[in-house]
């Protein structure tokens, strides 16, 4: 007996390695930051939690092979909960790298702030593999409060600070909106783990109105972490005013979280309700897409810019979730991989650009390509994998969510799909436009610091390869995922 | 000795090209050598192909195929027939002699040649591609660095003119793509294959919806009207060797894919809309003479002649016919090096002169007789004159109309008409009559330009009195592919 706990207890441990790892990388950058003398150096702690990302990411590697478990009842762990925490793991881990010369300008207190970070990456992690109500709301409002500090960090900085409030303004609405769509559910099938509900929905339910609200409002607090339209109201200021790196992690952090447990939702709790979630989710895939692209062609400020870019992203995500019966949901953790290295090299180069007040302005970048053609370079491979330019990462990631969504008839979505891709490469072209058509104001070259270096070249590599290469990836994703489709 | 020559042809400029980034950017004679090498390398590669290949064999030669991406079917499957080959040659021809024209360039040139074999490189690609998303791939290739070199190289609103060029031909290959990807996951064979793909009997409703977005889809890039406005001001503003390479060969890419996927997998679609689209094809033709003999601006003349020309390939292909399809394909090729030549010229023209209006030109012929006559030649060909390939094709595409359209081809008669108007007009105006007086001391054409010219007027000739090689290869081509849509 005793043996059998033992052994359940290691089976446990190793099931929870990734988050029991960084809860204590958190709890360690904290304690020692706390230790250390105030004016002591903090350049160690972005290492730190790079060493702690990097445990957590060998830990979910290890996790892959096995098939899908619940574990504590409340968690599962299979193919979707692992690919979506190790995207996560490898953005922080990219945001942990490149964010030490930024934070060491702007802020003193940079243990704190790779602490929250590393708390905000366990919340992700949770939410990836949550399957019950409560844990769901637990660690999305987790992740939403590590989130609001993060943007509000720089305390001095009033754009910071309004950044901040109006995040948390926004996100403590849609919140409760989510928990009471919770309650509801919980209230018509007495259940919070999403499989029972799924049991108690599938067997017959009288209130399907009800549900549908319920369910409306569960999407409206998962959208708003995804930054879907009309739940994306905070994401431009909230770009614009946090400081960049805490953008780049906003940019795809919760955007990881929300599309698995979002997909989770209509894969365990709502198999049979898929008919109705096609044309809401259609519509919103559809408004996200065209609002974001539309919005950003007005930019002038490259945070905004990008922000309204990730918004449009999202819209592109969900096309992988309206298909996810079919292939979808592949494709949508393939995208997620080949955005994540597009949009954080952008960043990155953004982060190099970013010298005092300059950097943010689009109009920065102008002649770019003169002072520096190296970063230049890469930010036009990110850009044009963002817009899904062949032979870029980016294209392949559309077209497998486009084959997905034909798959499904959803053919419509996928003409609404491409046309937006020609709309977006119109504001990305107008960077492209500065950094290479126009001529440069300083002639001296950007001198990026050596992690930001790093970053780019994973970001590029990221991109070109997965562009040219995607079986590098691809089946990887489609293997994990397929305990989903019975095989 | 089984070369992969095609893969040869298609990756060397690439290959070039990333050579010459990783160049320093003051090496300029190195760059320009590079370029020069990797774009011969493609050229003596597709002259080998095209007189390699066996047109008594007929069929696809020179094929290779690579597993690449299988979750989506796709592989890396390319191969040459009749109606690809010339278009494989017309490439090779016109990126060599327009690296040479663009040798003086001092301007970035490392960016420049870089981009301009990335461009090819897409180019090439498109044309040997078997496989629908390796031919994707290749299209937008050569559609993105145009952006670029317009951008940077141009002239006369250059950045309207790139912006516009490359949104309207992305959005016509987005649809073609939307299409393509209907039509695969519709066959239920999982594959892009071009091959495969054409043996599906898709059902004629489907074909009919499909076959639109993706011919027309192309198309614009083959500058049907009237979703030909992004040509003129696209060409007028590229530089020179980008302007002969996108008139030259670019416009034919948009054809051919146009053709290949558009008519090759889905004929039933094809035989209901292609009588509607012909009459596009003849107001390509009459009008876009009409305006080219309206303009000054030597470059525009151009890019509405090219706007009027490509009229009779799409003209060519929607007759069905074998003459009227092998008028198209040699059209295709024919009006490919003429232009090239026209460009070249004007571009030399203007590198001394400074001027492309053509009222402040016009004795020429004194200090630049290459040029001229150069000019003389592809403006023959360009008025279908016997002995020229132009000619060849234009005869071709005209009899194969006035079989099945006899009003379209008096129609399009209309343009030949204006086409020798404004060819022999504008010929005299800016080579013959008086010389300007600042004109006197311009440089005279240099070696590298010669063979450039002497180069693309060859085929020309070459072609338009022996077209038999020519033809032979071509008929094949089409027949082959009008047997497969029946």
């Amino acid at each position: 007996m005793l043996g059998d706990t033992t052994q359940n207890l290691a089976l446990i441990l190793w099931q929870l390695s990734p988050e029991l790892i960084l809860l204590l990388t958190g709890l360690i950058i904290l304690l020692v930051d706390a230790i250390r003398p105030h004016q002591a150096d903090q350049g160690w702690s972005p290492y730190a939690a790079l060493a702690g990302l990097v445990v957590a990411l060998v830990a979910c590697i290890t996790l892959l092979g096995q098939p899908p478990a619940t574990v504590l009842a409340v968690l599962t762990l299979d193919g979707l909960a692992l690919v979506a925490k190790i995207l996560a793991l490898v953005s922080v881990g990219m945001v942990a790298l490149f964010s030490g010369p930024y934070m060491q300008e702007h802020s003193r207190h940079q243990g704190a702030f790779y602490a929250l970070l590393i708390f905000a990456t366990l919340a992700i992690t949770l939410v990836a593999g949550a399957s019950n109500l409560v844990l769901i709301f637990l660690a999305v409002d987790f992740l939403s409060i590590t989130s609001y500090i993060l943007t509000g960090y720089l305390r001095e900085d009033r754009r910071s600070s309004e950044a901040a409030i109006k995040y948390f303004l926004y996100g403590a609405a849609l919140s409760a909106m989510m928990l009471y769509g919770m309650s509801l559910l919980f209230g018509l099938t007495g259940a919070t783990d999403l499989h029972a509900i799924a049991a108690q929905l599938g067997a017959g339910t009288t209130e399907h109105v009800t549900v549908l609200l319920a369910m409306l409002f569960v999407m409206a607090g998962l959208g708003f972490k995804v930054a879907a339209v009309p739940f994306h109201q905070w994401a431009p200021d909230a770009y614009e005013g946090a400081p960049t790196p805490v953008t780049a992690f906003l940019s795809l952090g919760p955007k990881v979280a929300g599309f698995a447990v979002l997909a989770r939702f209509l894969l365990f709790a709502l198999p049979q309700f898929q008919v109705d979630w096609t044309t809401l989710l259609l519509s919103l895939s559809a408004m996200t897409m065209t609002g974001g692209n539309l919005i950003a062609i007005w930019q002038k400020n490259i945070k905004r810019l990008l922000a309204y870019s990730s918004i449009a992203q999202a819209g592109y995500l969900m096309i992988g979730l309206v298909a996810v019966s079919g292939g979808g949901l592949a494709s949508l953790l393939f995208y997620l991989a080949v955005y994540l290295f597009a949009n954080l090299g952008a960043f990155a180069v953004v982060l190099a650009m970013s010298r005092g007040e300059l950097g943010e302005q689009i109009e920065d970048y102008a002649g770019l390509s003169q002072r520096s053609p190296g970063l230049a370079l890469a930010m036009l491979l990110f850009l044009l994998s963002l817009a899904g330019i062949p032979p870029l990462a980016g294209f392949v990631g559309k077209v497998n969510l486009f084959v997905a969504a034909v798959n499904e008839g959803l053919i419509w979505l996928v003409v609404v799909g491409v046309l937006n891709s020609v709309i977006s490469l119109y504001y990305y072209l107008q960077v492209v436009r500065q950094i290479y058509l126009l001529p440069p104001t300083s002639e001296e070259p950007v001198s990026i610091p050596r992690p930001i270096t790093t970053t780019l070249l994973i970001a590029t590599a990221g991109v070109l390869v997965l562009g040219i290469y995607p079986s590098l990836l691809l089946p990887l994703i489609e293997t994990a995922v397929q305990a989903f489709f019975g095989g | 000795m089984n070369l992969p020559i095609l893969s040869i042809i298609m990756f060397s400029p690439v290959v070039g090209a990333l050579i010459i980034l990783a160049l320093p950017e003051d090496r300029h004679t190195d760059i320009k050598a590079t370029a020069a090498v990797a774009s011969f390398i493609s050229c003596l590669g597709s002259i080998y192909a095209f007189f390699a290949y066996d047109h008594t064999l007929g069929g696809i030669q020179f094929e290779e195929q690579m597993r690449w991406i299988p979750g989506l079917g796709v592989s890396y499957h390319v191969g040459v027939d009749g109606i690809s080959l010339p278009l494989v040659l017309l490439t090779g021809i016109i990126i060599f002699s327009g690296v040479l024209v663009s040798w003086v360039r001092d301007h970035r040139p490392r960016e420049f040649f870089a981009m301009l074999l990335l461009l090819v490189t897409g180019v090439f690609g498109t044309f040997v591609a078997l496989d629908l998303f390796l031919l994707f791939v290749c299209y937008e290739l050569a559609v993105l660095p145009m952006y670029l070199l317009i951008g940077i190289w141009g002239t006369t609103r250059k950045e309207y003119a790139a912006m516009k060029l490359t949104l309207y031909l992305l959005v016509g290959s987005s649809l073609a793509l939307a299409g393509v990807l209907v039509a695969s996951v519709a066959s239920g064979l999982g594959t892009f294959d071009l091959l495969e793909l054409a043996k599906v009997n898709f059902g004629p409703a489907f074909q009919a919806a499909i076959f639109l977005p993706i011919f027309i889809g192309f198309d614009v890039l083959g500058g049907l009207w009237p979703l030909h406005t992004w040509s003129p001001d696209g060409h007028v503003a590229a530089p020179t060797a980008v302007s002969m390479l996108h008139a030259g060969v670019l416009m034919k890419m948009g054809a051919y894919a146009a053709l290949r996927v558009g008519v090759f997998l889905f004929p039933d679609g094809a035989r209901q809309w292609l009588p509607w689209i012909i009459i596009l094809t003849a107001v390509n033709v009459v009008y876009g003479a009409t305006v080219a003999f309206a303009q000054r601006d030597i470059k525009y003349v151009i890019g509405y002649s090219s706007v009027s020309h490509m009229g009779y390939v799409t003209m060519g292909v929607a007759t069905l016919s074998q003459i009227g399809l092998a008028g198209a394909t040699m059209q295709m090729f024919s009006h490919g090096i003429m232009t090239g030549i026209f460009f070249a010229a004007v571009g030399l023209v203007y590198r001394r002169t400074h001027t492309r209006q053509i009222p402040e030109l016009g004795g020429l012929v004194r200090k630049l007789p290459f040029v001229a006559v150069a000019f003389i030649i592809a403006g023959l060909s360009s008025m279908g004159m016997p002995g020229f390939s132009g000619f060849v094709a234009e005869f071709q595409v005209l009899m194969g109309v006035w079989h099945t359209y006899p009003i379209i081809a008096v129609i399009s008669l209309v343009g030949v008409v204006v086409t020798a108007a404004y060819i022999l007009r504008f010929t005299y105006m800016i080579f013959f009559g008086p010389l300007k007086e600042e004109f006197q001391d311009i440089p005279p054409t240099s070696t590298l330009e010669k063979v450039a010219l002497m180069f693309m007027c060859a085929f020309i000739v070459g072609f338009g009195v022996l077209p038999q090689p020519m033809l032979a290869v071509i008929q094949t081509g089409v027949s082959e592919l009008l047997a497969a849509i029946r």
